[in-house]
């Protein structure tokens, strides 16, 4: 891959300065502690600048969640056909109930469940232990739900402080009610940040679903499973049906739309295609060891990146599905080109800064470059070492790269950089509007999506151009 | 008349020393001088009250919770028992070991008692019988937040009670900063060992404190304890029903209030050596087999 065209007015030096400036604002202990997740970047380093996965510095404003969001919100949430239950106070489970937008199908209650299943723990569960609760909650919810697929126990923290044995209940449970029953111990307080959950949730399903299940169809030389998509404003059927177009066959999705007797089916696939690699790369890795089956981080975001993935994809099979490929891409090119034609005028030169979660930021450079936009900033709330190895090539030398970014810090390299949009979280959102910055909610798609795929690139494009060109933006004036 | 002063009492010490049975004579001594007394027992065995109401097992605060299904349905008289010298008992309950925080029903149980008025103007003292091991932040409840402001150590001669009272004096260090809690004292209620008094005494004094009385051991107390009785009631003319009053006249005349100075490890047994009750460890045996 040719390493980035350097950016006007970006600089390595530059770079360095404006992070010993945003340092120097704070007290020498937490300066000592941020410095290292600060950094500007080397494209050609084979180790990117930022330290990463640490716990968060006291008394500075993070954006992360915590391991019981990363295990309901991401990994379980989104699996339609099982009753999630949210052990412990209401609170957790109200606050992690759909707001991710991942989106599913099916009649709700019947064969869907996106509703919030919580044991609302009292004082006396704190006291006695929530066990004979969540056993009588289980029974229930069996009872007026009779035909979800399984059910799963996700951990608040007081469940972990009291030790409550949610793994004895889960066993009982599946013996007495005959379905699958999932214990997810997630207590928040784990780990520095909701990517525990996401381990957590990996290795409930290592234990308890992977291998108990069998599709129904025959295995064929095309089966493949879609891993780390969570349909987020309807992101899976944006892409799913262009692997099927090449002439694969999307055996179970992980876990948008999913179904959970697919997913337990998923070792007998020929190849993992994981988009989410943070969240789910354990699994894919397992997979790997236990059953041989190989798998390939792609990129649905943008139609170079498409591109890229499918020749990719279809470089693991045979001449049929690389001619599928190839047609595919021929098919879509004009249509695309529709798209960039409108778009690419009125945003090119445009510069952005991203802040998000584990994955996007690297994997929707593509998209940005693809209208013009290039990428000044990058940086992940919970993402590890392996994640920022793999954003190095795909920025600039000399942007900015921040791990766990402060409040304080992002709005400080914002006012320095000045980027047309700023790319992040419902928490970051309003700050930089009444900043006068475009800004788009990169967690759940701000309302939209998808943004996976060659349906989701319109989309994309549609709303990075409203953002960005909104005439709203001369009529305010920000006071400060 | 002046207003009377409300005094809150903690009773700490190491598990089986007798602190329920020393807690309930002494509050039977207190009344019998005609004081006001409210027993709030934190230890989810409930066996705090039971020589005051001759009862087997009161109703807890936290049983009644649970069988109500919240603190807020909860009334006070459905908790709060009167018993033998117009004494008010409370025990704060909560689940058999190893499921749920026991903890947290003390703390429950102790808000649910203040917000519901339990601690009303004409009580004199209020005594908390607390678990022997104050394993987390819910047993020590009692001393955080000024509730308890005096608290008496139960010890005897023997070495682990008096390794409990050293760290109970550490607990009591780190809440005396931020509050008025403060070490009334270390109650030594015998267990025949040698030189007993002498050592609990000296151990008082190490600690910056006093042994307020020296409780002799004497079967009489189980014999009370039989009828569910303590011996200030069960046998009021019994020499030990008199050092129980004396206690209580004690606790009650008692102003010497500080902030402990515990003993470092070595000084402990330093001092438990020169009582004869250990002794000096020979470092070049440690870790070698038998057979070595």
């Amino acid at each position: 891959m040719a390493e980035r065209k350097p950016i006007k007015g970006i600089t390595t030096e530059k770079t360095e300065k404006l992070i010993a400036e945003t340092l120097a604002a704070m007290p020498e202990k937490a300066a000592k502690k941020r410095a290292p997740h600060l950094g500007a970047n080397e494209p050609t380093s084979s180790t990117c600048a930022v330290k990463s996965n640490k716990k968060v510095v006291p008394g500075v404003m993070s954006q992360r969640g915590c391991a019981y969001a990363g295990a309901k919100g991401v990994v379980w949430g989104p699996i339609r056909d099982m009753i999630h239950v949210s052990h412990g106070p209401v609170g957790c489970g109200v606050y992690s109930w759909g707001t991710r937008r991942n989106l599913m199908q099916g009649i709700p209650g019947v064969t869907s469940f996106p509703m919030d299943f919580t044991s609302d723990f009292q004082e006396r569960d704190i006291v006695y232990g929530g066990d004979l609760k969540l056993e009588k909650l289980l029974k229930e919810a069996d009872e007026l739900f009779p035909l979800n697929k399984g059910m799963s126990i996700l951990s608040e923290c007081p469940v972990g402080l009291i030790g409550d044995d949610i793994n004895a209940v889960a066993k009982k449970m599946e013996n007495e009610l005959d379905k699958l029953v999932v214990p997810c111990n997630c207590e928040g307080f784990r780990g520095v940040s909701q990517s525990l959950g996401h381990h957590i949730s990996n290795d409930s399903i290592r234990d308890h679903i992977i291998g108990k299940f069998k599709f129904k169809e025959e295995a064929g030389p095309y089966d493949v499973a879609l891993i780390g998509d969570y349909n987020i404003g309807g992101d899976v059927w944006a892409a799913k049906p262009i692997l099927e177009e090449i002439g694969l066959n999307v055996k179970s999705v992980w876990t948008g739309d999913g179904e959970v007797e697919k997913i337990g089916a998923t070792h007998s696939v020929k190849l993992n295609l994981i988009h989410c690699y943070r969240s789910m790369n354990y699994m894919c890795k397992v997979m790997e060891e236990k059953w041989n089956i190989p798998w390939l981080e792609y990129n649905f975001f943008g139609p170079t990146k498409i591109e890229e993935s499918l020749r990719a994809i279809g470089e693991l099979f045979d001449d049929k599905i690389r001619k599928n490929v190839e047609k595919v891409i021929k098919k879509y090119k004009p249509v695309m080109k529709e798209v960039t034609d409108e778009y690419k005028p009125r945003l090119e030169g445009k510069t952005a800064m991203l802040f998000v979660g584990g994955l996007r930021p690297r994997h929707t450079i593509g998209a940005y470059e693809d209208l013009g936009i290039q990428i000044t900033g990058a940086g992940y709330e919970f993402a590890h070492q392996d994640d920022y190895d793999r954003t190095a090539p795909e920025m600039a030398k000399g942007t900015l790269i921040y791990d766990d970014v402060s409040e304080f810090e992002l709005e400080k390299f914002v006012e320095e950089l000045k980027p047309d949009l700023v790319g992040s979280g419902i928490k970051e959102k309003y700050v930089f509007q009444k900043a006068g910055i475009p800004f788009r909610q990169m967690h759940s798609w701000d309302y939209s999506g998808p943004y996976h795929g060659y349906e989701g690139f319109k989309i994309f494009a549609r709303d990075i151009d409203m953002a960005i060109n909104s005439p709203t933006w001369d009529l305010v004036k920000s006071p400060f | 008349m002046a207003e009377k002063k409300l005094r809150q009492i903690a009773i700490y010490g190491k598990g089986g020393i007798g602190k329920s049975t020393t807690t309930q004579n002494t509050v039977a001594g207190l009344a019998s001088l005609g004081k006001r007394v409210l027993i709030i027992g934190c230890d989810p065995k409930a066996d705090s009250t039971r020589l005051i109401l001759h009862a087997k097992a009161q109703d807890t605060v936290m049983d009644k919770v649970r069988e109500l299904g919240t603190v807020e349905d909860l009334e006070l008289e459905d908790v709060c028992k009167r018993g033998y010298g117009d004494v008010m008992c409370v025990e704060s309950g909560g689940p058999e070991p190893g499921v749920g925080c026991a903890g947290r029903g003390v703390i429950t149980a102790i808000n649910f008692l203040e917000e519901e008025g339990a601690y009303t103007p004409d009580l004199d003292y209020v005594f908390y019988d607390v678990l022997g091991d104050v394993v987390c932040g819910g047993f020590a409840m009692p001393i955080r937040e000024n509730k308890a402001q005096e608290i008496y150590i139960v010890v005897s001669g023997e070495m682990m009670a008096m390794y409990a009272a050293n760290n109970i004096c550490k607990g009591i260090v780190k809440y005396a900063a931020s509050g008025s809690v403060r070490l009334a004292g270390l109650i030594c209620n015998s267990r025949n060992t040698d030189r007993e008094a002498d050592l609990i005494e000296a151990l008082a004094a190490r600690l910056g404190t006093q042994m307020i009385h020296f409780v002799p051991r004497d079967n009489q107390v189980q014999r009370a304890e039989l009828r569910r009785m303590t011996v200030i009631e069960y046998s009021p003319d019994h020499k030990q029903a008199g050092e129980y009053r004396q206690l209580a006249q004690k606790i009650s005349d008692n102003e010497m209030f500080v902030v402990p100075t515990p003993l470092e490890m070595e000084d402990l047994e330093d001092l438990l050596m020169e009582f004869g009750i250990m002794e000096a460890e020979d470092e070049s045996i440690v870790g070698v087999a038998e057979s070595a």
